[in-house]
């Protein structure tokens, strides 16, 4: 397998805590890699220290096979989590002079309409909205046409719209043969766009796997949702776990069809039955496990 | 090093400065302030050294004529005469130093009161006997100064230049660049690929840009209303403030290296600063002051800077008289930019 990315055993400690806690995976050359987890997991931590911004305590990177060298940097595009930029300078400048600090660039005019940033080219920086920020730093980190794209929660703040577009810009990123890593909080996005998936807690890899085999493997469980009213017996009368929330009846079932036959037999009415198949948050919940306890 | 990602840092920083409309202001206004007020203080006739308290009298300013003090001791430049009503008054306002000498006009007796702890009022209590004695001709015999008489104006200014230039780089390197690290912005270049040595030299060539920019227009400003005299060669005098103004700047680098505290920064940049000013001969000279102020003193860019400056100003040197100056700028600069860079740190 042709690997872009190798990460071996990677540890980053900070006086107080193991931030990561030696993980190693290895992303291929074209796909979108997703980490996530839940805040303070390590995900930033883990790609700052692949994006060469912060040094590791140990552990190995290899890029396209070998230690990454100088040239590392003109062939990644980054967006963190959270930045600042040059005060006083427009969105167009801003783009300008960052596109002068590398080799290769892309085209602005056209960076500017993919990232819908042409109304609003002409604003100074610190003068525009935090989804419109989010906008600009994506715009940055695409400038230089990179291999390798690190976003950290780039649809963090934006609308409905603007996520949507950002897929979209991801899916052309892809076709075009190019790698990119990144963390979200949000599992349909994941889902969505995400050729392989890591789950991180508390430094370490949980799992990992592509959204099917996850789904697959750790939660096959379908949900089954009815309102309170309309099952005319008592709950313990019937071999499934369920939740009550919000006076709707939750079963989980792996048996589908034993379950709605139960609940036939006994007379339950079905006209509001709602049936949902697992998904990547339901993974994520059953691993990290902190939400479904409370 | 690549000289496009300079120039790109470089441009940056400039279109900064001159969007910050406050900033700029400040940066002209504030040099052209000082220099018109001590000129107005230390140009004008009334200029005042010592005050001489007079009663009875029933003037607040009693001129030379108006009095019956001895007259030589009327005439005395430098020093201002200040009347009071009653012998009370006056002897108020001598306890509290607010006069240095009080005398009894008309006293047969010439009758006077010095506070004995205050040095001026000993400089007036010999000026005021001495006027009293006959007056013998030739006891001392004056020379003329050869040359050029230099105006006080025209020995503050260059000082004045300098001290605005030194503010001005360690607050715009040391303080702008470790607000840009807390800020992040710091780290979102450190993810392209421009090295810290190009980002440095860019903040200190920007920094010097701006620097001979203000001066120019500075310059010109008090110039219009002072008529400076520049002995020597306004192209020696720019070298000199262009080499002074990278050292200060690369000064300013060192400062820069590290941290994130602005308040620290400050603090740093104040407790340089304010020594540099004082020791540096900007305001005063520092003739006959303990060997180890001057040591101190030389270890401040400013101090061979204006040494310079004013050598070609008021004296006509010439570039190879203020050689061991630039050298020494040179040093430092070399020094300080070496530390800096090494020292720096895009994120600690
Ligand atoms: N500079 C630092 N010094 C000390 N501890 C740090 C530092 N940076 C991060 N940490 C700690 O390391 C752990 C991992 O942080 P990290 O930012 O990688 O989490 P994350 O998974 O990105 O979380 P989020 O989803 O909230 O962004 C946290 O416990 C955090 O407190
Ligand atoms: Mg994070």
């Amino acid at each position: 397998m042709n690997y872009l990315l190798e990460i071996k055993n990677l540890v980053k400690k900070y006086k107080q805590v193991v931030a990561v806690d030696g993980i190693s995976f290895s992303v291929s050359e074209g796909t979108c890699f997703g980490l996530i987890g839940p805040n303070g997991a390590g995900k930033t931590t883990t790609i700052e220290v692949i994006e060469d911004i912060i040094p590791p305590t140990s552990g190995e990177i290899l890029y396209k096979g070998k230690p990454r060298s100088s040239s590392f940097k003109q062939e990644v595009g980054i967006q963190f989590q959270h930045t600042a930029l040059l005060s006083s300078l427009t969105l167009r400048e801003t783009l300008k002079i960052f596109k002068s600090l590398y080799n290769k660039s892309a085209d602005i005019e056209e960076i500017i309409d993919i990232c819908n940033l042409r109304e609003i080219q002409k604003r100074i920086n610190d003068k525009i909205s935090g989804g419109q920020k989010q906008r600009l730093m994506l715009a940055l980190a695409m400038i230089n046409k990179p291999e390798l794209m690190f976003l950290d929660e780039p649809s963090t703040g934006l609308d409905p719209q603007a996520r949507r577009n950002l897929w979209s810009i991801i899916h052309k990123i892809k076709e075009k043969g190019k790698t990119i890593i990144l963390t979200t909080h949000y599992m349909e996005e994941a889902q969505r766009i995400c050729d392989e998936i890591a789950i991180m807690d508390n430094g370490k890899i949980i799992a990992q796997g592509t959204p099917n085999q996850l789904i697959k493997k750790y939660c096959e469980e379908i949900t089954i949702i009815l309102p309170k009213d309309s099952i005319g017996f008592s709950m313990e009368q019937i071999p499934f776990r369920y939740l009550e929330i919000n006076g709707k009846i939750e079963i989980k079932t792996s048996d589908i069809n034993s379950c709605l036959n139960m609940l036939i037999s006994k007379g339950t009415d079905l006209t509001e039955l709602i049936v949902r198949s697992p998904n990547l948050e339901n993974v994520y919940l059953n691993l990290t496990g902190k939400q479904l306890r409370d | 090093m690549s000289f496009k990602r300079l120039w790109a840092m470089f441009h940056a920083r400039n279109l900064e400065f001159f969007r910050d409309w406050s900033a700029l202001g400040w940066n002209f206004l504030f040099p052209f302030l000082i220099v018109a007020g001590f000129g107005m203080v230390f140009g004008g006739n009334d200029y005042t050294e010592y005050k001489v308290g007079v009663f009875p009298s029933q003037y607040d300013i009693i001129h030379s004529d108006q009095t019956d003090l001895p007259l030589r001791f009327a005439e005395t430049r430098y020093i201002k005469f200040i009347g009071f009503k009653s012998f009370e008054d006056g002897i108020e306002k001598l306890k509290h130093h607010k006069i240095d000498f009080l005398v009894k006009a008309g006293s047969p007796s010439h009758e006077y009161w010095v506070s004995d702890s205050s040095p001026k009022g000993y400089i007036v209590e010999k000026i005021f006997k001495s006027t009293l004695l006959p007056n013998v001709k030739n006891i001392a015999e004056k020379k003329e100064i050869k040359g050029n008489e230099i105006r006080y104006i025209d020995w503050l200014f260059p000082g004045i230049l300098a001290m605005n230039m030194m503010f001005s780089a360690l607050w715009g390197v040391g303080y702008v660049v470790v607000r840009y690290r807390k800020m992040g912005v710091l780290k979102r270049l450190n993810a392209t690929p421009l090295t810290a040595f190009e980002y440095l030299s860019s903040q200190v060539l920007s920094r010097i840009f701006i620097l001979l920019f203000t001066l120019g227009v500075v310059w010109f400003g008090c110039d219009l209303v002072f008529h400076f005299k520049v002995a020597g060669s306004y192209f020696d005098l720019f070298i000199i403030f262009f080499t002074g103004g990278i050292c200060l700047s690369a000064y300013g680098l060192v400062i820069a290296a590290r941290g994130f505290s602005e308040e620290f920064t400050s603090g740093v940049v104040n407790f340089i600063s304010w020594p540099m000013m004082f020791l540096s001969e900007v305001w005063f000279s520092l003739e006959g002051s303990p060997h180890w102020i001057k040591l101190i003193a030389k270890l401040f860019p400013l101090t061979h800077m204006l040494s310079a400056a004013r050598k070609v100003m008021n004296d006509g040197a010439t570039l190879s008289d203020v050689t061991p100056e630039l050298a020494v700028l040179i040093f430092m600069t070399v020094l300080s930019i070496v530390v800096g860079a090494a020292l720096f740190s895009w994120n600690k």
